[in-house]
Formats: C-alpha cells, structure tokens, sequence
C-alpha cells in the first residue's frame, strides 16, 4: 500500500534523533504511520523496519500486540463504545447490537460513509456508562437514540468531530538539546542536558 | 534397597566433578561448588549454574519445554517450576531462571511440584490437538512425553480449542502448524539470539499469540532447519522430512558432516535411506546447530541420479572406445583393469600421471589416494584445491588456532578474505556468539559487509586487491595515507585493536576468485609477522584439511611436511616417493592442454565449474589422454571428458574419520549402504593398486587410520581406537611430535603496493554464497531451488552514476571477455566493487578473470 510519505519522513527522522537506540523510536513511528491512513499498511511497517533497522517481523510483532494500532482500514469516523463492567451493565451490550443495526455493518467494519466501530475495553469513564469515544472524543451516557442522533449528525455534518486521534492534534516538540540523540547507550557519559550538580566535574 | 543406587550415582557425580577439576589444569583451583540439596541428597554444584541444569547434573532430570542450554533462558513454558526453599519456606520457582545458591533446599518431587506440572501440562494440552497419530513428532515428542510421564492424564477443558489454517509454509523447507505450537520462545529465540535472523516472531501477542513471519516475508535464514529440531512439539516440521518416518522406524549413528567445520551429526535412516541428519551437540564444534545445506543435503546422497556402477566411455556392451560419445555401463573388473592398464604404461614417466580433487573424501580415502600416487606411482601432481584456495604450503606453515580458542572471552578475531555465514554456516554461529556474549572484538577486511558485520567491533571495507598493504599497515601501524578504499583513521583503529588484543586468531578465508593467490598470502604474511597469532583456514570445501594435512598436495606428504623434508622419513614407509615436486591443478591442466598428461584421476572434483579458468580446464581434461573419475555424479567434467568412472560412496555410506579446519579428527560413521556397487573411496584405490600388482597394505577403514597413525607423526594419537572413543574427535594441534620437519612460516617482505583503480573502472570481486549451482547442492531437490540467479552487486551510488537499477541488464567487460547480467543494488558492497557470486545460473564472471594481474578490473556498460 503505502510506505511513509515525504512528510511524515521528515519527521520520523527527527523521532529517530531522539533516541539513544533506533529501536526505541519503533512505537512512536507506528504512530506516525497510523497518522497517515488511519490504520498501519504492511509496507508503512516495511518502511519503519529499515529506518529502525529491525525486520518487519519484529515491528508486526510489536505493532499487533497493541489494540489501537489498526492493521486493516478504519473509517474517517472511528467509534468506540465501551464494553467494560460499568457499561457492560448499564445497557452497552444492547448499544453495540444497536449500533450494528443502525450502521448495518458488524464490529471493525467500515460502512461506505467511513464510519467503523468497535466494542472496546474500558475507557475509565465508569461514572458515564454507558459511554462511547469517536475519533477519543468522549461521550456520556449513550442511548440507543443518542447513539442515533451522533451518527446522523456525523453523516450531515452538523456534529464536528476534529480528525483526533488518527491523526495527532498537536506533536511533541523535543529542542535538540534536550534529545538524547543516537548515542550508544552503554556509553557512561549523560547527555549533554543533563542538569550537572554543584561541584561536579 | 532403593537407598543403595541412589548412594552409588550421588558417588558418582562427586567423582566425575572432581575428574573435570583435574583435567582442566589451566584454571586456577576452580571452587568446589557450593552444597544444594535436590530431593533430599547433598550435591555441590558451581554458583551461578542453571538450577534446572544442576539438578540434571545430579541425575534429577527437570522436565522442560523452553529452556535450551544453548540460548537465554527465558521462563516461557512454566514446565520446569519446582519447589526451592532458600530459607524462607518452600516455593515454586521455574528451574530454567533460578541460579544455584548455597544451602538451596530443591525437592522436584513434592505435591506442590506435581500440582504445578499437573497444571501446566492442562494448560498446554488445552490448546494443542491431539493429533499425535498422525503428527511427525509423535513418538519423539516432549510434550507427549511429559504428558505420559508428569501429566494429569486427563484434561477439564471441553471447550473449543484454537484453530489456525493447518501447516503454513515459513520458508521453502520449514512448515508451521500454528495449532500445535505451545509458544515457548524457542524458535524465536533461535531466530533472533543464535541465527540473528529474527523473521520470525511472536505476533498478536494476548489471547491470540502465535508465531508467524511478516506477510510475503519468508524465514529465510541459512539455520532455519535448526528451529525444527529444537520444537518440542510438531509444530515446526521441516519439508525432506515431513510424513517420511515414524521415530520408531529410525535407526541411527553419530557421524562428522563432511563440511570444514566437521559439524557433528546423527544420521537416522529407516529400511537403508537415510531420512535425516540432526545437530548433535558438540562443546567444540557445532553445538546442535547445523547449516540447512548440510541438514538437507542428505536428499542428494539419495539421489537417483547417483553413479551405482563403474561407467566406460566406449561403444556397444562397454566395450572401451577412448573416441566414443557416451559414457556407457561397465563392470568394476572391466574399468579398473582399464584404469590400472593406463597407470601402467603411464608410471614409467611419473610426472604424466595427475590427480585432482580428494577434498570430499574421508582422510582414509585421502591417504590412500595419496599413497597410491606419490607412494607407488611415484607422482606429485596431486592437489586437493582448484586453484581457488590457499596454497597447502602456506596453510601448512601457518599455527592452527581451535575453534575454542578463537571464541574465547576477551579475544580477537580478524577475518579476511571469506563471509563465514555464507561459506561456513556454524563458525559463523560461534564467531556471532562469542561477539555478542564473550566480548570477542571482531575485525573484518573485506570486500562486501558479511553477515557478521553488525557483530564486528570492526568492519573495514577493503578493494580486492589491497589486502596485503592495509594488513601490513594495521599490523604495523605507521601508514600515513588512505589505501584504496579503507582510511588511514580506519588503519590507525585496527592497529590500535589489534597491539591492545593479546592472542589473535586470523580467519582466512580464499577471497575472491579474481583476485591473485598471492595477495591473500601476503595479507596472512602480514599477520604472521605479529607474535601471539593463530589462523584458522576457512576453505570451505568438504574435508580439505584432511586433503591438506594428509598430502594431497603438490611438494606435501602426510602430516604437514614437505617433500624434502619427509623423503627419508617416507621412503621407509611406502614404496617410492615423488623424485620431484609437481603441479599444481593449475599447472596439471596447462600441462595436460599441451598432452603431457597420460592419466588425470579427478577424485570428486568438477574443474569446469570450479577451476577459475574454465577455458583451460577445458582445454586440459580434453588435452589428458585418460580422465578417470571418482565421483558420486556425472558432473560436467566426468559427463563431458571422463574415460572412465568409478562411483563412490558418498556420506553416511562410509565410514573412517574427518578433518575440520581446526585440525580435529573425527569419527564418519556408515550407515546405509552404498548405492549399487559403489564404494568407498580408499577400496577403489586399494583396488587399483591390486590391479597395478601392488599392495597399499590395508584391508579396512580402521587398518588406514592406523596405518596413518603410524606412517604421520601428527597423526599419532589419531588411532582408529582414539577416533572411535573420543567424542568431540581427536585434535591434532601444532606441536612437533618427532619425525620430519614441518613447514615454518618464512617472512615474505613487503607486500606488493596496492593496486590502483581507475575512476571508470569497477574491481572484479567474485565471491561465494551458501546456495550456488554445485553439485550437492543441485542434486538436493529441497535446495537447488533456493540458488539465486546470477548477478552483479554494486553499491548504490555506483548503481546510481551508471543510471541502472535493480534488474538492469548491463555488459561487464574486462581485458580479456565481456558478459552480461543482471544488476542487483547492494549496500552492503563497497564502492567501486563489482561482486558476483560464484556458480550461479545466468552469469559466470571465470571468463572475466586477468589470471596473471593480481586484480581484475571491468568497466560496466549498461544495456
């Protein structure tokens, strides 16, 4: 499919100048990757094998154990609802039946009109239940007819749900100074920021 | 009752312990171990050891499923909990992580012990099918072993167990049953930690674990035959193999892998076909591991295509017929009369008669061979190398290091002139340990990056070439300018490495074969010139350190001497000695091109495919007026210029020992018989001597091991007797043990300057791969296909100044032909460096090859 663009790059390079060991920038350029497409394509993990210079198998390895690392395409609009004992028990069983109804399509699919959903772990809203995240935007206490009105306000237009979450809303910005940059690690002298004591050489 | 064995074994530990102690004299006083108890006996066991293997030490056996002594322990399987108390109360602990302490209380038969292995062997059984009948592994299973010995006979679980897509290929040869894997790290940990090819891994880590490879990204690694072995289930299973045998049906014997590294081996066959080799595990050599070519070569040897009877060139009914086409079925009476006839006429002018090749034989079969050339006929033409090895002389010189010392902690390596992954598949997994847990600084000048260079303290690029003068230059370290490609800081680095190291060992390899000899000779020179210097040979072909140390060269007689210095000593012996010295193969051709060879022997040698000038050896074994050949395959040189042919019996159907390049003799056992009539290589020549009216003098394999035992003074504590007896073989070493002087390294001088290369021009580096076109390899049906076609490797700046890209076709030209090929970018190439791998299908670069200019350099044109 596709493999990192120019621009995210750009900026894996400067993610892999933070880190003593290439390999430690493994999860923050899945991240990157995810940024792209919504979800992580095999050649994007290709890509990040050769920049981190482990194999692909190591970085699928690593990638599949995490659950918000997508490997196979999400919609624009990703809807998680919570399936865990709070909202388990007030009614998140029957919003995800629901749910299915209404898009027509099963759990991690993706309709045509880019909307996919999922039942997920908790997402530490318990005083909420039943409640959802789309795009991670929370919503409380979710009914089947709130969840009805959230997914044609999605569709016309009329609900704005920034491209969170896929996407980064802001990107850590680490000064150079401060990066630990590739160094070896078992070299015994700290990096250049830091903070030196009193008396100290 | 029962006490009285206990007592006995606990005796008997305690006494082997105290044995080792005084064995191994150079270690100062090792500790005596401190004292644990394992189920209610007192044993001492060294601080630091693996509970799980000091509790085996004392005859407990722990069952395990992950734990492997060769790789990190890592806790995965839970199998091998037990209960320790070190003082605070009896706990389950897993064996395979705890470490030895004093006072340590194990009990490995408690109730809680059996609950916990109970509980696991539930655990694992839950998921895995109970298709033991029709699984490969059944009846060699540890998991169905355990099960019977440690289980609970009967699982709680009646749900659904997990389903997979049932085998799924990783590689060419290796296949996955995701349904059986009990996901104990193993393989995976062979991929990453031994093989450093970690294309394997666990993914989908949770409920749904499984091992698997990256999609469209095969396990592709020289090794991956060893992860089959070591499962302990059946998941991984291996293609040669799969459905062949029951374990029940196998038999099996220890033998020594003709490879140079001597590898160590079971061979197990069923109904007289050998089914499979297994790594056994050998503290010196190989330690269980092997290399898939060697694994899987056994296909070849049970190839239908092999020789089964004697082959004559010549008309109807085998009837001789020097002048016919085709090479016809024969009898042994038949060609050895015409073999012994051709030598007769032939041994009153010696020199006429050659031989050729010796290196897949056993050292029986190379003594005798070279006693029935230089020791009745009276010739030296014999050489065991084509012209693409190092000089026997030079080798010959040179102080053996062991595998044992080049791996030692702390110590340095440097390696020349040869990728051990690609040519010698288990140096290259020692030397890659030894870097990464034994502190081993790695030093490599070569050509292309190696599949060591990511373990190098070191990887120096050096162009064919320059070898001798940046060896010179490291070695003594005043060298003010850059050479060629490597820096004077890179020189003034390694010079620094290598005044720090204390003992060093040079891995020599035979570079590239467009490159002259005689600057891998002064590279060596330059090394020799150090003190505290040992080498280690890697030529890689079959047992040609036998081949060497037993005389199949020109001016060598058995045990490293020479032919002046062993005449005397010889003459005493056999009946003759070679009144002159001879050619070499290089040398033999030019003379057989020109009809002064009357008999060439070939002994399982192919020069048109591996001699670097296939033009003259075409030229010479048409020009020889009889080529006999031994050989296990009508390769191309017995198919198109062989006389006569006389099979041979290849591995596993002969027995007599083997030389590895660290000079250790070690047992090759039979265990089939022979195809046909074939027949071991020292019969035929013992046969041939019998038809000349001589007598070589031995009448078994043990007789010629004695009988070089007693005729070759390094040889001497290699008998028959201490070949059988010793496990790891018999070492051969450097010392001087009487009879004739051996070679001394005598100082060359200065090496010959570099030489240079002009900007349009790319240096000629042809190398080797573990997967090319020869003949084993070929006739092994799982890996003639793993031969990648032929091409020209070049850096990709160079790629990028020519304009040409993966797949390009382009033109290489030098002096003296031009070829074309397909262009493969590679980074691992240095620049300016043309490389193409030797025999391989599509591009054969001999023909480029200036063979009197040390270096041969092409320019590149594209299509």
């Amino acid at each position: 499919m596709a493999r990192l663009s120019e621009a995210s790059l750009r900026i894996a390079h400067e993610i892999l100048g933070r880190y003593p060991r290439k390999k430690s920038a493994l999860i923050p350029l899945l991240h990157l990757a995810q940024e792209q497409h919504g979800w992580v394509t095999d050649d994007a993990m290709t890509h990040i094998a050769e920049l981190v210079e482990v194999t692909p198998a190591e970085v699928l390895g690593t990638c599949s154990f995490y659950e918000m690392f997508k490997r196979s395409p999400v919609g624009k609009f990703r809807i998680n609802i919570c399936h865990g004992i709070s909202c388990h028990l007030l009614g998140a069983e029957e919003l995800l039946e629901h749910a299915e109804h209404t898009l027509g399509v099963r759990p991690g699919s993706v309709t045509e009109d880019q909307i996919s959903f999922e039942g997920v772990e908790c997402i530490a809203a318990c005083t909420e239940a039943p409640c959802l995240q789309v795009n991670y935007r929370y919503m409380n206490k979710v009914d089947a007819d709130g969840f009805d009105a959230l997914v044609s306000g999605l569709r016309d237009g009329s609900v704005y749900i920034p491209p969170h979450g896929t996407l980064a809303l802001s990107r850590q910005v680490i000064p150079e100074d401060r990066a630990a940059g590739n160094a070896m690690v078992d070299d015994p002298s700290a990096p250049s920021w830091w903070p030196v004591e009193e008396g100290e050489a | 009752m029962s006490d009285a064995p206990k007592t006995d074994d606990t005796d008997v530990t305690v006494a082997d312990a105290e044995v080792t102690e005084i064995e191994a004299p150079e270690v100062p006083a090792p500790p005596p171990g401190v004292p644990i108890t394992v189920n209610g006996e007192t044993v001492h066991a060294t601080p630091g050891r693996m509970l799980i293997d000091a509790c085996e030490d004392a005859g407990v056996y722990v069952p395990r499923f992950c734990y492997h002594p060769r790789m990190t322990p890592v806790g995965m399987c839970r199998m091998c909990l037990v209960e320790v108390d070190t003082g605070r109360g009896p706990a389950l602990q897993p064996s395979c992580m705890l470490t030895v302490s004093d006072g340590m209380i194990v009990d490995t038969e408690s109730e809680a012990t059996k609950k916990a292995q109970d509980g696991v062997l539930e655990l694992l059984l839950i998921n895995h099918p109970l298709d033991c009948p029709v699984c490969d592994k059944g009846g060699e299973c540890p998991l169905q072993d355990q099960t019977m010995s440690y289980g609970p006979g009967e699982s709680r679980f009646i749900e659904e167990k997990r389903h997979f897509e049932k085998p799924i290929p990783i590689n060419d040869n290796v296949f996955l049953d995701r349904e059986r894997c009990i996901l104990c790290d193993r393989c995976t940990r062979f991929a990453q930690e031994v093989a450093g090819d970690p294309l394997i891994h666990f993914i989908d880590r949770g409920n749904n674990t499984q091992v698997n490879t990256f999609p469209d990204d095969p396990f592709s690694s020289h090794f991956s035959g060893n992860t089959v072995q070591i499962c302990p289930v059946g998941a991984l299973t291996a293609k040669p193999y799969r459905f062949k045998a029951r374990p029940w049906d196998l038999t099996e014997i220890e033998s020594t892998y003709p490879n140079a590294m001597g590898d160590r081996i079971t061979i197990q066959s069923s109904r007289n076909e050998v089914l499979r080799y297994l790594g056994v595990d050998s503290d010196a050599v190989n330690w269980g591991w092997l290399a898939d070519r060697d694994r899987f070569s056994f296909e070849s040897t049970m190839n239908e295509a092999r020789l089964t009877a004697p082959l004559v060139r010549g008309g109807g009914l085998g009837a001789p017929d020097p002048a016919g086409a085709e090479l016809v079925g024969s009898t042994w009476s038949a060609a050895l009369a015409q073999v012994a006839a051709a030598l007769d006429a032939a041994r009153v002018n010696p020199s006429s008669i050659g031989v050729i090749g010796g290196a897949r034989l056993t050292n029986e079969g190379q003594y005798a061979w070279a006693k029935l050339a230089k020791g009745v006929l009276g010739t030296d033409n014999v050489d065991a190398q084509l012209g693409d090895g190092i000089p026997a002389d030079v080798l010959c010189a040179l102080p053996r290091a062991t595998i044992a010392e080049a791996c030692a902690p702390g110590g340095t390596v440097v390696i020349i002139g040869t990728d051990p992954k690609e040519e010698l598949g288990t140096l290259y997994l020692r030397l890659r340990h030894a870097a990464i847990h034994d502190d081993v600084k790695l030093i490599e000048l070569t050509a292309t990056e190696t599949g060591l260079s990511r373990q190098a303290s070191m990887s120096l690029r050096v162009r064919p070439g320059d070898l001798g003068v940046v060896a010179d230059a490291i070695v003594r370290g005043d060298e003010t300018a850059e050479i060629g490609l490597t820096s004077t800081a890179d020189i003034a680095a390694a010079h620094a490495a290598l005044n720090a190291a204390d003992q060093v060992t040079v891995i020599v390899g035979s570079g590239s074969l467009a490159e002259h000899t005689a600057l891998t000779v002064e590279a060596i020179n330059a090394f020799a010139s150090r003190s505290k210097v040992k080498f280690l040979s890697a030529l890689r072909r079959g047992n040609v350190h036998g081949a060497i140390d037993l005389g199949l060269a020109p001016g060598l007689l058995p045990g490293r001497t020479s032919l002046e210095a062993g005449r005397s000593w010889f003459n005493d012996k056999w009946p003759t000695t070679p009144a002159e010295t001879g050619h070499d193969t290089a040398a033999m051709l030019a003379a057989a091109a020109t009809g002064k060879i009357d008999v060439l022997v070939l002994l399982g040698a192919d020069p048109l495919i591996d001699f670097p000038d296939p033009e003259l050896a075409r030229a010479g074994l048409a020009g020889a007026r009889m080529v006999v050949a031994v050989d296990l395959f009508a390769n191309d040189s017995v198919y198109a210029f062989a006389d006569v042919v006389l099979p041979a019996a290849a591995c596993g159907e002969k027995s007599g020992s083997h030389t590895n390049l660290e000079g250790r003799v070690s047992a090759v056992r039979q265990k089939v018989t022979p195809p046909g009539t074939a027949r071991a290589d020292w019969m035929i020549a013992a046969e041939v001597a019998m038809h000349l009216g001589e007598d070589l003098g031995f009448e078994s394999s043990t007789e010629v091991t004695d009988e070089i035992a007693a005729v070759s003074p390094l040889h001497a504590h290699a008998t028959a007797a201490a070949i059988e007896d010793a496990a790891d073989g018999v070492l051969l070493g450097n010392a001087s043990t009487g009879g004739p002087a051996r070679f001394v390294w005598q100082d060359l001088g200065a090496p010959s300057p570099a030489t240079p290369l002009d900007r349009y021009s790319f240096r000629l580096c042809i190398d080797r791969t573990m997967y090319d076109h020869g003949t084993l390899t070929l006739s092994a049906p799982s890996l003639a296909p793993l031969a990648a076609p032929g091409s020209v490797r070049l850096h990709p700046s160079d790629a990028n100044a020519l304009g040409v890209v993966d797949g390009s076709a382009v033109r290489l030209s030098s002096k003296r032909a031009s070829v074309e090929g397909p262009v493969v970018v590679d980074a691992r190439v240095a620049r300016g460096v043309a490389a193409i791998a030797h025999n391989h299908a599509g591009l054969d670069a001999r023909a480029l090859i200036e063979l009197d200019a040390p270096v041969t350099d092409i320019r590149i044109e594209t299509l």
